[in-house]
């Protein structure tokens, strides 16, 4: 299956990954082909067959209700791009 | 033309777990920023989710506590979206298979009506942190925003209501149902202040008697009671403006200001959200088994409903004030503390949602925060009911109480000479000199032959025979003497 | 000293003719000396290690010496390692030095093991040829006098790479899609991946959590045991991680192989398979027999659609995994971002390299409304029918032996321009993840003077079966001790 510039271009903004005119063209062959070698599942016949999401047919174990983190906050923040007054800066946030 | 107004509800609730819900930070409010973010809540690479047994145990309570069925085999998804105060780009949330099924609530309205309102689903998620815009700037003095993560991965249920109300009213009953159910509970600590329950209503119109729907709008993250009433009202009225002049309605996202009564629409660009939902790879289905519900189901506490009938019953309570006290637990307890010291409880109940409640919301407090003990204020409903104190004297003690000057109710009555005279010998030479001192008023009086202007003339003696007592005389044996006097 | 075995290092420190200290200068400066041909590490953490080694010399003082208290080894730079580097290949993690230790660095730290440093990975594990790391590609030992640079496989190609070079006689790994095993065969290791579930995945920089397991590479199967008896185990920060017992996987290295049921997918011995790799192969099998095991052809009829279900299910998983690297908290940030949007979109475009944003916007793609029933939610239900189709294998045979990889290793850049093709290098692994099962590949022979992989498949946390058949194999045959020139 082919993929179109526009669903490249959608795809690349949900994505969060800044992509120029050369890329999507690259892009358009790189992904039309692992597309198309996805195709093939369609092929096999899955009727009454239950997805798996997981190797294991295990359940979730549920951890006690109790406080074991301490304030690591100048260890964290001494590796963060940009921060002040314990906050982490990012360009101006507009809702 | 007239219209339907149909109101369906997502309201978010705080869990009140110690810690949060993938990870072993503590969930207090209030700390410096970012120093309750580990390294699970910040997403650092390879870190993996665990998820919180008390988050599942607050959630299957709340299930039960709203009639609803228990997702035996519950799962989390992701639900993929970028924005700076969300660390891993994800939330994990629940979609397909939540913890709670379909439920319902009967609310109380106006006039004695009620009304069911279904619960479609509630299923547990993670909260985000919080974005600061004001005052904060890099280096470069460009303004920028400010990430605080403590509040990232707080345990949340989100409670999604059938579309089954149709007012303002309506809407704030079930909001206020749902609170005084979590706050019995003990899931949530209600603080709307602090964001503990934060609503989302969706509001559309329809033609009155209509069976189509209408187009409509959300109005995200009303956090108290007033801005949701607000809310409704503004956005059934913008919609109905728009509609009665021929317009659509567009399906978005309004943001409302609660402060100018103005709303607007959020982000609407041409990129549509595709959150790209999928089972999270990192957690595995949590399977609820019959030990754990009925553990649950022990340990249920008394929910409103229960407690308001029991107020009727017990204490005698009209349908309102028990209603009123029951669905407050604190608020509740505070009652039973104030009748459980022998007070009369239809007159605890009056000062309770009387003088209590005004005062608690002119300062902005909650019952928890209140200087006076729910016995303190028993004591002083039985010093009324005696006829110890006056119904103005009480309200004194009650100052004195509130400012914490005494705690003892029959000492402040005490020492602020608030005892009120009853010796009916006294108060009856009291009135004779008073009444001869006024014989013009006593004149018009015997005149006078409407019943109910002859009841407002005699209130115009009890001044000067409260004076005379020097305030301490009892007003209701004051009228009784002087109604005596002067019919005869 | 550089030639020995992680069994015969511990020997040596235990006699007390070598310290730690010593042990460990004497692997850092031929690490230091050879590297340049490899590239196989991207940090080579000195300092820490001699840290490490006067500790492990106090433990040894004091009593509390393991196997591998002193025994010098590397981490694959994906596994986070407190105070260094870690990088997982990419330039978004250039300088990004974790305040954290992942389960298995704190593992073998507990053990007294001494981390010489981080090697080279494909970008975020993301490649079958090491050719995707941002600190550039990773030479294969092997192939290396005929003058051409080759491949030494991938993900894990630079710890593959740093064990046949005899750099470090071990070091970690992690597999997805083969990133253990492809390596391993074609730098003419050992390498296991275990049942997923086995080995904790916190602080193991994710690529597909459904998929990813951490593992060995090292020259022997013993060796391999050694490692797995650190790494293995219940991890209550890993909510997939499996309680169950682990026993001590060198104990049975020495069970005769008499009645072993082998089973040879018929669908892994096709035309796909260069005939002389196939030759090595059955030689191999054949060598089985003769220490007693049988032998007899099963079918595993879906296999063919494993790698169509992983690039759906891997690029899935792996565009949410990796939505963290947005400039906001750690790692790369891109100069003068103008607004949020251009914060995280040249932060992730110029971040990430080719091959990883390819995957993530695959995986992105899949995810998408409209397109999730038929991608996603098909790609898990034909991951059932292959997990059913070893199932049944498995109640006819103990294990199945195939080829690794279908060639040897390639020259560098040959397969670069086309991802496709690099994708069919994982043709005989792939299915192994999406089953969750454990594998181990085994040197079994040469091919043009390059090292051929034999594969042998366990069924759920048959580790100890799969390391005792690969060690009698090893008791036999000296493929395993052979040295790239």
């Amino acid at each position: 299956m082919s993929i179109s510039r526009e669903d490249i271009e959608k795809v690349a903004v949900l994505a969060r990954i800044k992509v120029d005119d050369k890329q999507v063209a690259a892009l358009e062959s790189d992904l039309g082909n692992i597309l198309d070698l996805v195709d093939q599942l369609g092929a096999a016949d899955t009727s009454d067959v239950a997805p798996m999401a997981h190797p294991l047919d295990a359940v979730q174990r549920l951890r006690a209700d109790e406080v074991t983190e301490t304030d690591q906050r100048a260890a964290f923040q001494a590796i963060a791009p940009a921060t002040e007054d314990g906050l982490y800066l990012v360009p101006k946030v507009i809702e | 033309m007239q219209w339907d107004i149909v109101i369906g509800l997502e309201i978010h609730v705080q869990l009140a777990t110690r810690s949060k819900i993938f990870s072993g930070s503590s969930t207090a409010y209030g700390a410096g920023p970012n120093t309750q973010a580990s390294a699970v809540d910040l997403a650092m690479p390879g870190t993996l989710p665990v998820p919180n047994e008390n988050a599942f145990r607050y959630a299957v309570m709340f299930g039960l506590a709203v009639n609803a069925e228990i997702g035996r085999r519950s799962m989390f998804e992701r639900k993929n979206y970028f924005y700076p105060d969300l660390p891993k780009g994800y939330q994990t949330t629940q979609l397909a298979q939540p913890i709670v099924g379909p439920g319902y609530v009967d609310l109380d309205l106006s006039e004695g009506r009620t009304k069911r309102v279904r619960i479609h689903h509630a299923h547990l998620e993670e909260d985000a942190g919080k974005s600061l815009h004001e005052a904060v700037f890099d280096e470069l003095g460009h303004s920028m925003s400010g990430i605080d993560l403590n509040r990232a991965g707080t345990p949340l249920i989100e409670v999604v209501t059938e579309p089954d109300m149709n007012s303002a009213e309506e809407a704030v009953a079930f909001a206020r149902k749902l609170h005084s159910i979590v706050t019995s509970l003990g899931i949530c600590d209600g603080d709307m202040s602090q964001g503990s329950m934060r609503f989302d209503v969706n509001i559309s119109l329809k033609p009155k008697g209509s069976d189509t729907l209408g187009t409509r709008t959300e109005t995200k993250n009303l956090n108290s009671f007033r801005f949701m009433e607000q809310a409704i009202a503004h956005e059934v009225e913008r919609q109905m403006d728009i509609l009665e002049d021929g317009g659509r309605i567009i399906q978005e996202t309004r943001l409302y200001n609660g402060d100018r009564d103005e709303s607007r629409s959020m982000r609407t660009k041409e990129e549509a959200n595709d959150y790209r939902y999928f089972p999270c790879p990192d957690l595995l289905p949590v399977e609820i088994d019959d030990s754990f519900i009925e553990e649950a189901r022990r340990s249920l506490p008394e929910l409103p409903d229960e407690r308001k009938a029991r107020f009727r019953e017990q204490y005698g309570l009209n349908d309102y004030d028990a209603g009123q006290l029951a669905g407050d637990a604190k608020l509740a307890a505070f009652f039973e503390d104030a009748v459980d010291t022998g007070a009369d409880a239809k007159l605890a109940a009056n000062w309770v949602q009387g003088e209590l409640s005004a005062r608690l919301n002119a300062e902005e407090k909650t019952v928890t925060d209140s200087p006076i003990t729910g016995a303190q204020l028993g004591r002083l409903v039985t010093r009324i009911a005696d006829n110890t104190v006056s119904s103005a004297g009480a309200r004194k003690v009650f100052e004195s109480l509130w400012s914490g000057e005494s705690a003892n109710v029959d000492s402040i009555i005490e020492t602020r000479g608030l005892k009120q005279v009853s010796d009916t010998g006294a108060l009856e030479a009291m009135v004779d000199d008073v009444l001869a001192s006024m014989p013009e008023q006593v004149e018009q009086y015997k005149n006078e032959e409407n019943p109910k202007k002859r009841k407002k003339m005699l209130g115009g003696f009890m001044g000067p025979l409260m004076k005379a007592s020097k305030g301490q005389g009892n007003p209701k044996l004051f009228n009784e003497i002087l109604v005596r006097k002067l019919d005869n | 000293m550089h030639n020995k075995s992680v069994a015969e290092l511990s020997r040596e420190l235990e006699s007390g003719r070598i310290s730690s200290v010593e042990l460990t200068q004497q692997f850092l400066e031929r690490l230091q000396q050879e590297d340049g041909k490899y590239n196989s590490f991207i940090t080579i953490a000195e300092e820490q290690a001699m840290a490490d080694a006067r500790v492990a010399d106090e433990m040894r003082a004091a009593g509390r010496a393991t196997a591998w208290t002193g025994v010098p080894f590397a981490h694959k730079d994906i596994f986070c390692t407190n105070g260094v580097r870690t990088t997982c290949g990419s330039k978004m993690l250039e300088n990004f030095v974790p305040p954290y230790d992942a389960t298995v660095t704190e593992k073998f730290r507990q053990a007294g093991a001494v981390c010489l440093g981080k090697t080279n990975m494909d970008e975020f594990a993301m490649g079958s040829s090491n050719e995707s790391s941002f600190f550039g590609a990773v030479t294969n030992p092997w192939g290396l006098s005929s003058g051409e640079k080759r491949v030494p496989g991938g993900s894990s190609g630079g710890s593959a790479a740093a064990v046949a070079a005899r750099l470090v006689p071990a070091a970690t790994a992690t597999d997805t899609g083969g990133s253990i095993r492809q390596p391993a065969a074609l730098c003419g290791v050992t390498g296991l991946k275990p049942t997923y579930g086995r080995v904790s995945r916190y602080g193991m920089i994710a690529f597909a959590s459904s998929l990813d397991q951490g593992g060995a590479i090292a020259r022997s199967a013993e060796d391999n045991a050694l490692m797995l008896n650190v790494m293995a185990g219940f991890d209550p920060k890993d909510s997939t991680s499996i309680d169950r017992e682990v026993p001590d996987y060198t104990a049975t290295l020495n069970e005769p192989l008499k009645g072993l049921k082998i089973g040879l997918p018929k669908e892994y011995f096709t035309d796909q398979l260069a005939p002389a790799m196939e030759e090595q192969v059955r030689n191999a099998v054949k060598e089985y027999e003769t220490l007693g095991a049988t032998v007899k052809e099963v079918s595993l009829p879906n296999a063919k659609l494993a790698i169509a279900a992983y690039y759906v299910i891997a690029p899935a998983e792996a565009s949410a995994n990796l939505s963290r690297f947005d400039g906001v908290r750690y790692g790369y940030r891109c100069e003068d971002p103008k607004d949020l949007m251009d914060m995280y979109t040249r932060t992730r475009a110029e971040g990430f390299g080719a091959e990883v944003k390819r995957r993530i916007l695959v995986g992105t793609y899949a995810l998408s409304h409209g397109y999730y029933d038929a991608y996603y939610l098909k790609a898990q239900k034909v991951r059932r029918l292959i997990q059913q189709d070893f199932a049944s294998a498995f109640r006819e045979v103990d294990v199945l032996m195939s080829p690794t990889s279908p060639s040897p290793a390639f020259i560098q850049g040959e397969k670069t321009s086309d991802p496709v093709t690099m994708y069919l290098e994982d043709i005989f692994t792939i299915a192994i993840n999406l089953a969750g099962l454990p594998a181990m590949s085994v040197p079994a022979g040469f091919v043009d003077g390059l090292p051929v992989g034999l594969q042998i498949i366990g069924d759920y946390f048959a580790e100890a079966r799969l390391l005792n058949a690969a060690h009698q194999f090893q008791q036999v045959t000296d493929w395993h001790q052979r040295e790239p020139k």
